[in-house]
């Protein structure tokens, strides 16, 4: 087993194989570290921010950030937590989240981390962009007020070639996701299934059905994010 | 020396409303006014929202009846994907949001009367505003026990709405189609069979002593509340395809003062050709008219009260009973008694809650066959008797599934021109040739205003809440005296 590596997070003795990502090796060892842009078995972006941990004393994302033997790594800190709490809130002031009258409510990371890291008044001025809905695809609406620019959807929905269905569109606080006009019809039932799946946020919903999942039986109605672990 | 008076804000109603009253030289009432002066934005902010989102978010524009409005933006959306109006729904789907809404009805009915109500009938409108409330009513030895009804009869319609809407308020049970859950076994039998006396038979018990102390009430101080604010006016509301009561769905009927039908049972989808709405400057609520008989006599009333005088009879028995009473009251001619609308309310809270019972006890309830959608449609229109009146939702949808139109007459807005009638018939009778303005005579034109329940956030869709204020003015329009609250 030369492979693996003693690591400690949070000061509990860890163990993982080297090469594998901090945020897969926590989740090997039943520690919960937030994240919204990435996604187990697909390669890591470092978007979002919300995994920051401290490695040995320096800031990381735990999702781009290898193991190494003997690493200490810190999660559950105030500090952390802090700063976490604080990339939660930009992304709800910089786009349009009405959790009241979103279909993704309940099951939204967006909106589950905002509850675990008790946000409750924004800090930060809101930026009310002028953002539209995109609904020419005949099975998805992209709401474009929710996007956080993960890139999930880029990184994880490919056709048959590989290719990615979903880009983003421009550049800066314009930037928004977009299918590809090419491979737009690539977008199958099953993979347009997927597409709302791995959205965190309400970003990209089905056509024609919303609020199917009755209150008290949402992803986090009963089980907040992170309490599995 | 001429004045004008303004009450604001308007108190123990819901949303934000005041009332302005000009006086001439010989303090006469020249001119009243009923002011709604919210801001009004949800037709417009929901336009590009999917359509399933309507009855979510449309919702959001009241914290007291949102089911109301949650299933009138439904039911116009049934329309939209197919499922059609009335029994175009599975049984399951149709039987639920029954209940939902009238566990909606029941809580808002009990809400009105016991907390906003009661405390002038029982404390009389000449009491002192400190305790003119329902914390003095919880207090007092003799009314205590009433106020814990009024307050457990809340719970109870609020507990039915969370169970059938997933949330007491702004719930998401209803969808276009149908509904997201029914009952489980557990929660049926709760409000069926619950630890007393959070059980339906005791929602019906406590509806009819509500009734009881009305009449009673109603023995001692039959002048005032027959007289009081009285003035005939046309009358609109649902009805059920044989006329009876129906709260949920129904086709539209108008009575004269005579009761004779003006509005022939019209099929709700065709509202636009029979309602129009007049847009006056000083004030951001409309005023619908029929418009077959022009904006002068073409106002109507909708809630409580016109429903008793549409409908036919009442499809559950004990309040079919309670209803027969009512009616040989008038001699069957309809009611014109404003604040014989409290006698109404309680009917339908009766009504209401014998409809919880038998919705209970149908075995429908438990399935699972909760939505159906068929031919997609470009428009819809959804028509509900919510507990003001008739609420109208009308939305168009283009074909990427957005909303393009969304038109809302909420039962608050319908009753604008009889709310404006009854304070220029108080301001007169209780101001005209007064000296002096007091604090009584004030209260008298909101509790005129308060038979009608209004909700003026819900009128004017706005955001934020509701105070009432009265203004005293001279005849050259010089603020004399403003008196808030």
């Amino acid at each position: 087993m030369a492979d693996l590596n003693n690591f400690t997070i949070d000061g509990l003795k860890c163990l993982a194989r080297e090469g594998t990502s901090i945020i897969d090796a926590a989740r090997q060892n039943d520690q919960f570290i937030p994240t919204l842009c990435n996604l187990e078995g697909v390669p890591p972006k470092g978007a979002c921010r919300v995994c920051t941990v401290r490695v040995n004393g320096k800031l990381m994302t735990a999702c781009t950030a290898k193991i190494s033997q003997g690493m200490e790594i810190e999660n559950q800190t105030e500090e952390l937590n802090e700063m976490r709490k604080s990339i939660v809130e930009m992304l709800f002031v910089e786009g349009n989240h009405f959790c009241p009258s979103c279909e993704k409510s309940g099951e939204c990371e967006l909106q589950a981390l905002a509850y675990r890291f008790e946000m409750t008044v924004p800090r930060y001025p809101y930026f009310y962009p002028k953002r539209n809905i995109d609904a020419s695809h005949p099975r998805i609406v992209k709401d474009h007020n929710r996007c956080i620019l993960c890139k999930r959807c880029v990184r994880a929905i490919k056709d048959e070639k590989g290719r990615s269905i979903f880009a983003f569109l421009d550049r800066g606080f314009e930037t928004r996701i977009y299918l590809d006009p090419d491979l737009a019809g690539q977008l199958t039932e099953e993979r347009a299934r997927k597409a709302v799946e791995v959205c965190p946020v309400g970003a990209i919903m089905p056509r024609g059905e919303g609020f199917k999942t009755p209150i008290g039986r949402r992803k986090y109605d009963r089980h907040p994010i992170g309490s599995d672990m | 020396m001429a004045q004008k008076i303004t009450i604001s804000p308007l108190t123990r109603v819901e949303g934000h409303g005041k009332v302005t009253i000009h006086l001439n030289d010989e303090g006469e009432v020249i001119q009243s006014k009923l002011h709604i002066v919210e801001f009004r934005g949800f037709e417009r902010f929901i336009q590009g929202r999917p359509y399933w989102e309507a009855p979510v978010l449309v919702q959001r524009l009241c914290g007291i009846c949102p089911v109301s409005h949650h299933l009138a933006a439904a039911k116009a959306m049934d329309v939209v994907v197919g499922a059609g109006t009335g029994d175009g729904l599975t049984p399951t789907a149709e039987k639920v949001r029954r209940l939902m809404h009238y566990g909606q009805i029941l809580q808002s009915h009990a809400l009105h009367f016991f907390h906003l109500a009661s405390p002038d009938l029982l404390f009389g409108m000449d009491a002192d505003p400190a305790v003119r409330n329902v914390i003095a009513l919880a207090k007092s030895s003799e009314y205590k026990e009433l106020a814990v009804q009024g307050i457990m009869m809340r719970k109870f319609g609020q507990e039915i709405i969370k169970a059938t809407a997933g949330k007491k308020i702004h719930g998401t049970g209803a969808i276009p189609g149908g509904v997201n859950k029914s009952l489980s076994v557990d929660e049926r039998d709760f409000f069926l069979k619950g630890e007393d006396p959070l059980n339906a038979d005791a929602m019906i018990e406590w509806a009819e002593s509500a009734i009881a102390l009305f009449l009673d009430y109603h023995k001692k101080n039959s002048e005032l509340l027959d007289n009081f604010s009285r003035f005939p006016s046309n009358h609109l509301s649902l009805v059920g395809d044989d006329g009876a009561l129906d709260l949920y769905h129904g086709r539209l009927r108008a009575v004269d003062s005579e009761g004779s039908k003006i509005l022939h049972d019209i099929d709700g989808q065709e509202y636009l050709n029979y309602i129009g709405e007049e847009v006056r400057s000083w004030s951001y609520m409309k005023f619908p008219f029929l418009t077959e008989l022009g904006k002068e006599k073409g106002w109507y009333r909708v809630g409580p009260l016109a429903r008793l005088n549409t409908c036919e009879f009442i499809p559950t028995p004990r309040a079919q009973q309670a209803f027969e009473a009512y009616k040989v009251y008038t001699g069957g001619k309809p009611n014109d008694m404003c604040m014989h609308t409290h006698w109404a309310r309680l009917i339908e809270t009766l009504f209401a809650a014998e409809s919880i019972k038998n919705l209970l006890e149908d075995p429908d309830i438990l399935k699972d066959d909760l939505a159906t959608k068929g031919a997609r449609q470009s428009e819809g229109v959804g028509l509900l008797e919510a507990p003001r009146g008739t609420l109208f939702h009308h939305y168009r949808v283009n074909e990427q599934d957005q909303i393009t139109m969304a038109n809302l007459i909420v039962s608050t807005t319908h009753n604008n021109q009889p709310m404006n009638e009854a304070v220029a018939y108080v301001a007169r009778k209780e101001m005209s040739g007064q000296k002096t303005i007091t604090e009584p005579m004030m209260n008298a034109v909101e509790v005129a205003i308060r038979a009608y329940d209004p909700c003026l956030s819900c009128a004017t869709h706005a955001l934020g809440r509701m105070p009432l204020e009265v203004a005293l003015y001279d005849s050259h329009g010089c603020l004399i005296e403003r008196k808030t609250r």
